[in-house]
C-alpha cells in the first residue's frame, strides 16, 4: 500500500525499531518550531482575559484589608 | 513581605502563555481557563514558597502542570470517558480562523504521549530553556531533550514533513501517489 518510492527521502534511517535515532534536518526542526509557534500564538495573541484581571485585583485588595488590620 | 502589585503584574503577565499551555494539556478552552484561574488562586495563596527573584514564569507552570496531572488521574478513576464525551472535548477547540495547517498540526500533536507534548511546547513554543523545563515537569535535563526530540521525530513522521516545503498542497499530491 504505501510503497516508497524514490521521491521519499526522509531522513530517518529505519523504522523498525522503537527506538531508533532519527537525525532530523534543520529544516524539518524549524517547520515544526514555527508551526508551534503559530498555534501557541493563536491563544497568546488573545491577552488576558478580563476575568483573570478582575480575580487577582480581587486578591490583591483582600492581601490589603488583612495586612491594615 | 512581597509587593502584591510586582507580584500581580508578573502573574497577569504569564496568563497567556499560561493559557496557551493550558489548552496544549486538556485540549478546551473552558478548561484551560478554569485551570489557570486554579492556578493563579494556587499560586497566591503560596506566595511565600515563591523564591523572589527566580522565575515567575516557571513557578506558575510547574503549579498549573501539577493541577492539571492530579486532575487528569482523578478523572480517569472516575469516568474513564465512557461515552467518549471527553475524547470529543479534545477536537473541540475554537478553531475560527486559523488555517487548516494548524488544524493539521494541532491533531498530529494530540497523538503524542502527554510527556513528549508537554516538553515539546514547554522548550519549543513557552520558549523555556531546557533546564527550566525540566524543572517544570520534574525530571532531568536530558530526559527533556530526549523527549522533546522524539515528539519532533514523531511529529515529522506524523505530517509527514521530508523536508521545509513538504508543508501545503505537496503533501497531498504525494498522500495520493502513495496510496494508489
Amino acid at each position: 500500500m504505501n510503497r516508497s518510492g524514490p521521491s521519499q527521502r526522509k531522513t530517518k534511517t529505519d523504522v523498525r525499531g522503537s527506538e531508533t535515532v532519527i537525525k532530523l534536518g534543520p529544516d524539518i526542526k524549524a517547520k515544526i518550531g514555527q508551526q508551534l509557534r503559530l498555534m501557541y500564538g493563536e491563544v497568546v495573541d488573545q491577552g488576558v482575559p478580563d476575568r483573570f484581571v478582575e480575580m487577582l485585583k480581587r486578591l490583591d485588595n483582600a492581601t490589603d484589608r488583612g495586612s491594615k488590620e | 513581605m512581597n509587593r502584591p502589585n510586582d507580584v500581580r503584574d508578573a502573574m497577569l503577565g504569564a496568563v497567556p502563555s499560561l493559557r496557551a499551555f493550558a489548552i496544549s494539556l486538556c485540549g478546551n478552552m473552558d478548561r484551560a481557563d478554569d485551570l489557570v484561574q486554579e492556578t493563579l488562586l494556587r499560586a497566591w495563596a503560596n506566595l511565600g514558597s515563591f523564591q523572589p527573584g527566580t522565575n515567575m514564569s516557571a513557578w506558575l507552570f510547574t503549579i498549573l502542570r501539577n493541577l492539571f496531572r492530579s486532575e487528569y488521574r482523578k478523572r480517569r478513576r472516575e469516568v474513564e470517558d465512557a461515552d467518549g464525551s471527553y475524547a470529543e472535548s479534545l477536537t473541540s477547540l475554537p478553531d475560527q480562523n486559523s488555517r487548516l495547517e494548524i488544524g493539521e498540526f494541532r491533531e498530529a500533536l494530540k497523538m503524542l504521549p502527554p510527556e513528549q507534548r508537554e516538553s515539546l511546547i514547554l522548550v519549543g513554543a513557552s520558549g523555556f530553556s531546557y533546564e527550566e523545563a525540566a524543572q517544570i515537569c520534574g525530571c532531568a535535563v536530558g530526559t527533556i531533550k530526549s523527549r522533546v526530540n522524539r515528539a519532533r521525530t514523531r511529529l515529522a513522521d506524523i505530517l509527514s514533513i521530508d523536508s521545509a516545503s513538504d508543508f501545503g498542497p505537496d503533501r497531498e499530491t504525494r498522500a495520493v501517489v502513495n496510496s494508489s
